[in-house]
């Protein structure tokens, strides 16, 4: 029952951990707090399902175009919009895209209903058995794409020229641009970068629970894991996003059945008391 | 423009820097005092909400206009307002207008609490931090049914006081329009104490204030008391507004909602928490209005309001971050100086670079 | 003992050493100047001082008092004020009120009193006025009353940052660069208006500067720093001729030069 608990939880820190790396890149980078990553998700989920359902695409195209077209919507987002914002104080950036937020969840009421609608999955509903525990060949697939994103992203910013120019906009903006980096387009390809990645969480939840146009809400639960591993830290996210997960899990079975809702923020509480940092931030201080 | 010669300190201190504007408000007053006469009884009910929410936001802008700490969570001081005076109106019996400043301290107190672990946050960990603690609220409404009657959620009268009923709409207005006017007098009653330039300190500079000799934890959580107070005594005020409170009154859509009012409205000033309020209050009638010159069928799309509130917010952190009232102070000003106004003079200056990581 | 007094102030900054042991000793009344290159760790000594930073080794006393088992501010309730390099006013309020700030720790009005603006509060607010003013008039800053900070001249600015730690009444004031970014005439009102704060006011100041005339003109003292490292300290001239001083600003003389 405890290691059954454990693999269901992995999976879930998995997704939450995707999520909280959107918020993290995008953070890191331009330093908007994206509140509306949940929402790309949610968007990712449902333009999946329009092609899977509406257009009738082979699974692994479907999944393919739908990242692709979450990496354009980023972009144009970025280019039509934040680029605007750029400078502004973080207060008036959290509330933009809190307004998108609520912008993109009345849009999607509007294009796809307030149903809930159901994704297909490929697997069906097999089982692996691994000693004692069952494990869903979702959650297996869950924590592989999750790995191999990781590793990517990894080798992404490591040794690739752009991966390099965004590991160093995010360090200093100005001296940046100076040095001839191109921090518009280092901006636009961070936002597309997060889109996708939020389509890929989308698609990943969405076989788990549901696709509704409120299932954003759960990028609420995301803020945690990215704050707990210090905003603005890649590993951090994971290790946040896992460890949100894997408590929340536990705390289904020990605890209450209420505490389990609002156990990621208590916990979240608990950490940055200890740590206002976050586990893997750094605390920087202004220089006087 | 308008110069005034002032022959003493005195008179810096003085509320109404014209003769002329302190005419101006008394007849606004004037005005809302004999406005329940010939309304009709909603738009009476909208003015006191626009009330409630004025003093929410005034509440709201002590924290984050002035001390410029970011609360995701006011929903929650709101909720133990209101429901601080639903408990001990109905199952204590204590009277309203013991109840109305009890629910004030309540959240007050738990504003202290919140404010202490929110010392050593700032930006976004603060935010979300707040965010936490509201969604904590919420769950605790739903459990504790002694005291909340948990999703049945709890009757609340209106107050009587001696043989006086505001049971009436138009009764229970001025209750609101008196706590109204009171909150506005003493925001600005902090605004030229020490204690508001204090908040204003913090905001611009802690290093600074600390040299100052201002305590940054004491400024802090005085700042989050303060907020927390106004918060819960307008939710005390809210209760038997509405009669009814359940949890889904204190939503995050709520805390959100107040954040709203603050940007739309203005934030850090008291005429932006008013205009704010009152926008955000009529904010679907403006969208009634609207909604004439566009076609059916996107009228009766589900989620066609949500739509506009997003789009408002957004538009304003765009095209106006300083607020309705920034707007308001820039017409006034180009007519003062008619023939001069350029259109550069409030020109935003755009910065490349401004990193808030570090403060 | 002495007035001010540092003993052995050792600062790291992960394996970097910012100050290194550094003693040295301000008597009352003073214009006491701190001078060295670039990283020498001036302004990390100012910021031990008013307790930003929290030295790893060494002792800070004011008056026999230790200053490191104090909270930032506490400090300015010793009478330490000071002003920073780049500039920390409180941008978005008005001059006035910037210096109004310098007499919050002066007040005795609680919170509730100030939420009804009693009267009481009301001649606390009026005499503080009147102090204000003076430094107003000491600073001629009449014509920036109500202005707000982000909209006038560096120049100025460091002048009401001058003026918001004067408002603290301070026994000992520590300038962070005051001269840096202010033109010739700027520079030279500085000067006189050091020398009125010494003597008029009774103040003694610590400053950090780059500016060699302008040190050579008010300073009674002078620590040199390089490295973290006190190199030189004593009379103004001696230090100037100091060889290890013109080595740290100039270079090695055997070097190559241009």
């Amino acid at each position: 029952m405890f290691l059954q608990q454990i693999a269901s939880g992995l999976a879930l820190g998995c997704v939450y951990a995707l999520i909280a790396l959107g918020f993290v890149l995008i953070y890191k980078a331009t330093e908007v707090v994206n509140f509306a990553q949940g929402e790309f998700m949610m968007l990712g989920a449902f333009v999946a399902l329009s092609l899977m359902t509406g257009a009738k695409l082979p699974f692994f195209l479907t999944i393919f175009l739908a990242v692709m077209i979450m990496g354009v919507f980023g972009m144009v987002l970025e280019r039509m919009v934040m680029r605007r914002l750029v400078g502004e104080p973080i207060f008036a950036l959290v509330m933009f895209t809190i307004g998108l937020s609520i912008f993109l969840r009345s849009i999607a009421g509007m294009v796809w209903s307030t149903d809930t609608f159901k994704f297909p999955t490929v697997f069906g509903k097999s089982f692996t058995q691994i000693g004692s525990v069952t494990i869903s060949s979702m959650d297996i697939l869950v924590v592989s794409i999750t790995a191999a994103l990781v590793i990517i992203l990894y080798l992404f910013f490591k040794f690739t020229d752009i991966g390099i120019a965004m590991e160093a906009t995010s360090q200093n903006q100005f001296a940046s641009f100076l040095m001839g980096i191109s921090v518009e387009r280092v901006f636009n390809l961070i936002w597309a970068i997060s889109a996708m990645v939020a389509a890929v969480a989308g698609i990943l939840l969405a076989p788990i629970l549901f696709i509704h146009k409120d299932m954003g809400f759960i990028g609420l639960k995301a803020f945690p894991a990215a704050v707990l591993g210090g905003f603005g830290s890649i590993p951090g996210a994971i290790v946040g996003g896992l460890i949100i997960g894997l408590s929340e899990n536990l705390a289904g079975v020990f605890l209450p059945a209420w505490v389990k809702d609002v156990f990621a923020y208590i916990i979240l509480i608990a950490v940055l008391m200890v740590r206002p940092e976050g586990i893997f931030g750094i605390q920087e201080k202004k220089r006087v | 423009m308008r110069f005034k010669l002032k022959k003493s300190y005195v008179e810096d201190l003085r509320l109404f820097e014209y003769r002329s504007s302190l005419m101006w408000y008394l007849a606004l007053l004037a005005f809302l005092a004999v406005f329940p006469f010939f309304a009709g009884t909603y738009w009476v009910y909208n003015f006191m909400l626009a009330g409630i929410y004025s003093i929410v936001a005034l509440g709201l802008n002590i924290l984050t206009g002035y001390t410029g700490q970011i609360s995701l969570g006011h929903a929650a001081f709101y909720a133990i307002g209101a429901y601080t005076t639903g408990f001990l109106t109905t199952k204590l019996g204590c009277t309203f207008w013991l109840a109305l400043p009890l629910a004030g301290m309540a959240a007050a107190l738990i504003g202290l609490i919140v404010g202490i672990p929110a010392l050593r946050l700032t930006g976004i960990y603060l935010a979300i931090a707040t965010m936490g603690f509201a969604f904590i609220i919420d769950q605790v409404i739903l459990e504790w049914k002694y005291v909340t009657n948990g999703t049945n959620g709890l009757i609340v009268d209106r107050p009587t006081l001696g043989p006086i009923s505001f049971n009436s709409d138009q009764a229970y207005y001025y209750v609101i329009l008196l706590f109204v006017v009171l909150f506005v007098w003493i925001t600005k009653n902090f605004e030229r104490s020490p204690t508001g330039r204090a908040f204003i300190a913090v905001r611009d500079s802690e290093v600074a204030a600390q040299t100052m000799g201002i305590s940054l934890a004491k400024v802090k959580t005085t700042a989050f008391a303060i907020s927390a107070f106004y918060t819960g005594f307008a939710g005390g005020l809210f209760a038997p507004l509405i009669n009814f409170i359940g949890p889904d009154n204190f939503s995050i859509m709520e805390s959100i909602n107040f954040i709203v009012i603050i940007i739309v409205g203005g934030i850090g000033s008291v005429h932006g928490s008013i205009f704010g309020a009152i926008f955000m209050t009529f904010l679907s009638e403006i969208i009634r209005l609207g909604k004439d010159v566009l076609p059916e069928a996107m009228q009766r799309m589900v989620g066609f309001q949500g739509a506009v509130y997003g789009l408002i917010l957004m538009a304003f952190i765009l095209f106006e971050p300083l607020g309705l009232y920034g707007r308001w102070l820039k017409i006034r000003f180009l007519f003062e100086v008619f023939p001069l106004y350029r259109r550069d003079t409030f020109r935003k200056k755009r910065k490349f670079y401004r990193s808030e990581r570090s403060r | 003992m002495a007035y001010f007094k540092i003993t052995d102030l050792t600062k790291r900054f992960g394996g970097v050493l910012a100050l290194e042991g550094v003693d040295m000793e301000v008597e009352k009344g003073q214009v006491y100047a701190i001078i060295g290159p670039n990283g020498a760790g001036k302004t990390t000594l100012f910021n031990c001082v008013s307790r930003v930073y929290s030295p790893d080794e060494g002792a800070i006393l004011f008056k026999d008092k230790d200053l490191l088992k104090l909270r930032p501010h506490q400090i300015a309730r010793q009478g330490i004020a000071r002003t920073f390099q780049n500039i920390e006013l409180f941008t978005n309020a008005t001059v006035l009120d910037n210096i109004f700030l310098g007499r919050y720790m002066y007040k005795k009005s609680s919170v509730l009193s100030e939420a009804f603006f009693t009267p009481w509060v009301k001649d606390q607010e009026l005499k503080a006025r009147r102090k204000v003013e003076e430094i107003i008039d000491f600073l001629d800053l009449q014509a920036y009353r109500d202005e707000r900070i982000s909209s006038l001249s560096f120049g100025i600015q460091k002048i009401v940052e001058l003026g918001r730690a004067l408002a603290l009444d301070p026994e000992l004031l520590l300038l962070d660069e005051p001269s840096s970014g202010l033109n010739p005439e700027e520079s030279q009102d500085l000067c006189f208006w050091i020398e009125d704060i010494k003597e008029d006011l009774g103040i003694t100041i610590m400053l950090v500067e780059h500016d060699m005339r302008f040190v050579m003109q008010v300073s009674d003292a002078i620590t040199a720093l390089d490295f973290g490292r006190v190199i030189a300290q004593g009379h103004p001239r001696e230090v100037q001729g100091d060889p290890e001083v013109i080595k740290a600003y100039l270079g090695e003389e055997n070097g190559a030069t241009p």
